[in-house]
């Protein structure tokens, strides 16, 4: 599917507790690309960020209505068009 | 099959009554377990492998679910009925092979809890495979599900490309599920303030300290009422009656009943089959191991050790670990064995060989702890808490030190939260008993092999021998009496014999920490010294023993050094 992203490009990591978006890319190898793949965190999916944790922790965010976590350094390289 | 934390060791267990671990959260089935079902005349294998969210593997586990999916005939996909969205990648992937599929849909009453409709006719059309709402922790829809296994087809649709599946998936769901809108329930909101820095933190160290005043509370309470009255009053007097009997000494009195001394029974240093071999496990430990496992179970089931697997997960990478090593850790608290074999969640060999290695060294399982809190606990609260320190703190340090030292790669945090869920009773219970039965298997035949192999060493003089060896180390790196050295060497049958060895040697408060910690860093107890062998192989069995070793001695000198 195409879509042209258009609205404000932030990755995991920058968007607030709360905040909701659409996933655009994800700046990785196949290594990343496919973990995140079987979890649902793909370009084109509805994501909602729930929180983070101080000190580069995890994200918690809400992904096809269920909850995962990710790591920081994965999180950062997924980018997000927030609503 | 099915995506981690569906239920499929649930239903596993309802068709083959081969009773196996469950709890909420990803990652407890950790190697595949066999069973079986009689379908009709036949008698059908059945095996529950690890969870997966995909046939194209990116763990461990998931490789051995591929694997086992090979050897199989039927598949039974268990999806999780509250979360179609993820669990049909797994599914599609499953009718794109041409092994027949039935499909059981569970957590349906979850499902329904939550608002969550699906229609089940549209369901098996899209899908073209069986479709039965399952509910397995009551057994609801077993039996419909066993009529259809024979049902089960291969619809054959061609393989498609990640994106055609989402997309796919996407369609299927506009078609058969409808979700109710809800208001935030109060679970809700906990699981969010879980896993918020704050209110998570918070929430942690309130858990964590419940934890252990319900586990101290239950254990001693058990000890304090029902244990040591039943020993003092009913089997005392008939130790003392047998060993009259047996003549009051002599090496086969000592073996059966132990040294008795002016007509009273002193169950721990007395060192017989009947008296300390029944009392250690029974009076000491088992209390212990009931109240911890049944503190375990529930912070399992209610599915809180992911949110704390996430709080943890920055300074476990300090340790060279992420997050979720967490809870092999957690185990290693009742018992190293399934720790260390709980490490295979973990994905890289660098975390499994740090994880294990650091349980082994630094987590005292609870038959060790019910013995430091009844010993050293004798001698004053404030020890204990010294043991423990001492024994946390080097945690963090050999984990530092490890994480600096070994070579390799530790991934990132990449888990599914599940949801809060209050476990049913009867779970909770079953689980705790598997627990208990499998410390009274397993542990009493070593605690009373030890007991005999410690009176038959006295009796021929061994034990002087050895202790003469180790003096110098002993004596003056440790500051210990020599026969000390027993006691550690007993530690590698059974830890909590060992430190009831040094009760009747006449050791000061700081003595008895330094002993009680070296005792648990030094050397893994034998069924922990299997378990780690098979999982890490020789090599680095060898390297880990050599931690071990030097971090006990390093520690058990500092420690003699300063108190």
């Amino acid at each position: 599917m195409r879509f042209m992203p258009h609205g404000n490009l932030v990755s995991l990591t920058q968007m607030r507790p709360g905040q909701s978006g659409v996933v655009v890319r994800i700046q990785g190898g196949f290594g990343l690309v496919d973990r995140l793949n079987a979890l649902g965190v793909i370009p084109g999916k509805r994501i909602a960020k729930i929180s983070s944790m101080i000190a580069r922790g995890p994200v918690t965010v809400e992904i096809d209505r269920a909850q995962v976590a990710i790591g920081f350094g994965m999180a950062n390289r997924i980018i997000v068009e927030l609503d | 099959m099915g995506n981690p934390n569906v239920g499929k060791s649930v239903i596993f267990s309802r068709l083959t009554g081969v009773r196996t671990t469950v709890s909420n959260y990803p990652g407890t089935t950790i190697s595949y377990t066999r069973g079986f079902l009689k379908l009709g005349e036949e008698k059908v294998e059945v095996i529950d492998v690890p969870g997966t969210y995909t046939l194209e593997p990116t763990t461990e586990a998931e490789e051995i679910a591929l694997q086992m999916l090979e050897t199989g005939d039927i598949v039974i996909n268990v999806v999780n009925a509250t979360n179609l969205e993820r669990s049909l990648y797994l599914s599609l992937q499953l009718l794109e092979r041409e092994i027949p599929v039935v499909v059981a849909l569970n957590l349906w009453d979850d499902a329904r809890h939550r608002g969550i409709n699906v229609d089940l006719e549209r369901l098996r059309e899209s899908l073209g495979v069986p479709v039965i709402p399952t509910i397995a922790i009551t057994g609801e829809g077993i039996k419909e599900l066993v009529e259809n296994i024979p049902k089960a087809t291969s619809p054959g649709t061609s393989a498609r490309s990640r994106d055609h599946r989402w997309a796919t998936i996407g369609g299927i769901i506009d078609q058969v599920q409808r979700v109710d809108h809800r208001h935030h329930t109060w679970l809700e909101r906990l699981q969010d303030a879980s896993v918020k820095p704050l209110t998570g933190g918070i929430i942690a160290v309130a858990v964590l300290v419940s934890a252990f005043l319900v586990i101290r509370f239950i254990g001693e309470s058990l000890i304090g009422y029902v244990l040591d009255p039943l020993f003092n009053h009913l089997w005392a007097p008939v130790i003392l009656s047998l060993s009259d009997l047996m003549g009051g000494s002599g090496f086969l009195h000592d073996v059966i009943v132990g040294k008795i001394a002016a007509g009273e029974v002193d169950f721990v240093e007395s060192f017989g089959l009947l008296s300390s071999g029944l009392y250690v496990p029974f009076a000491m430990v088992l209390p212990y191991i009931i109240s911890f496992y049944l503190v375990l179970g529930l912070l399992e089931d209610v599915g809180y050790l992911p949110r704390l697997a996430v709080l943890m997960d920055t300074i476990m990478h300090w340790l060279g670990l992420h997050g979720y090593a967490i809870i092999p850790t957690l185990l290693g608290l009742g018992c190293n064995v399934p720790a260390v074999m709980a490490t295979r969640i973990l994905e890289s060999k660098r975390e499994r060989f740090i994880a294990s290695t650091l349980v082994s060294i630094a987590v005292p399982c609870a038959a060790l702890q019910a013995m430091i809190f009844g010993l050293v606990g004798e001698r004053g609260g404030q020890y204990v808490v010294v043991v423990y320190g001492t024994l946390f703190v080097a945690w963090v340090i050999l984990g530092i030190i490890l994480h600096h030292l070994v070579k390799g790669f530790s991934p990132e945090l990449l888990i599914e939260i599940p949801p809060y869920r209050l476990p049913p009773w009867r779970i909770v219970l079953q689980k705790m008993w598997m627990r208990i039965y499998g410390f009274l298997a397993e542990a009493i035949p070593i605690i009373l092999g030890a007991i005999l192999l410690i009176n038959v060493l006295y009796f021929f003089g061994v034990f002087e021998a050895i202790a003469d060896f180790t003096a110098p180390v002993v004596t003056g790196l440790l500051g210990l009496p020599r026969e000390a050295i027993i006691s550690l060497v007993i530690g590698f049958l059974r830890k909590d014999v060992a430190l009831g060895m040094l009760a009747p040697l006449p050791l000061s408060a700081t003595q008895l920490v330094v002993a009680s910690v070296v005792l648990a860093m030094l050397f893994p107890c034998i069924a922990t010294f299997v378990v780690l062998l098979r999982e890490l192989g020789v090599v680095n069995m060898f390297k880990s023993a050599g931690v071990m070793i030097s971090a006990a001695l390093v520690t058990g000198g500092i420690l003699n050094l300063i108190l």
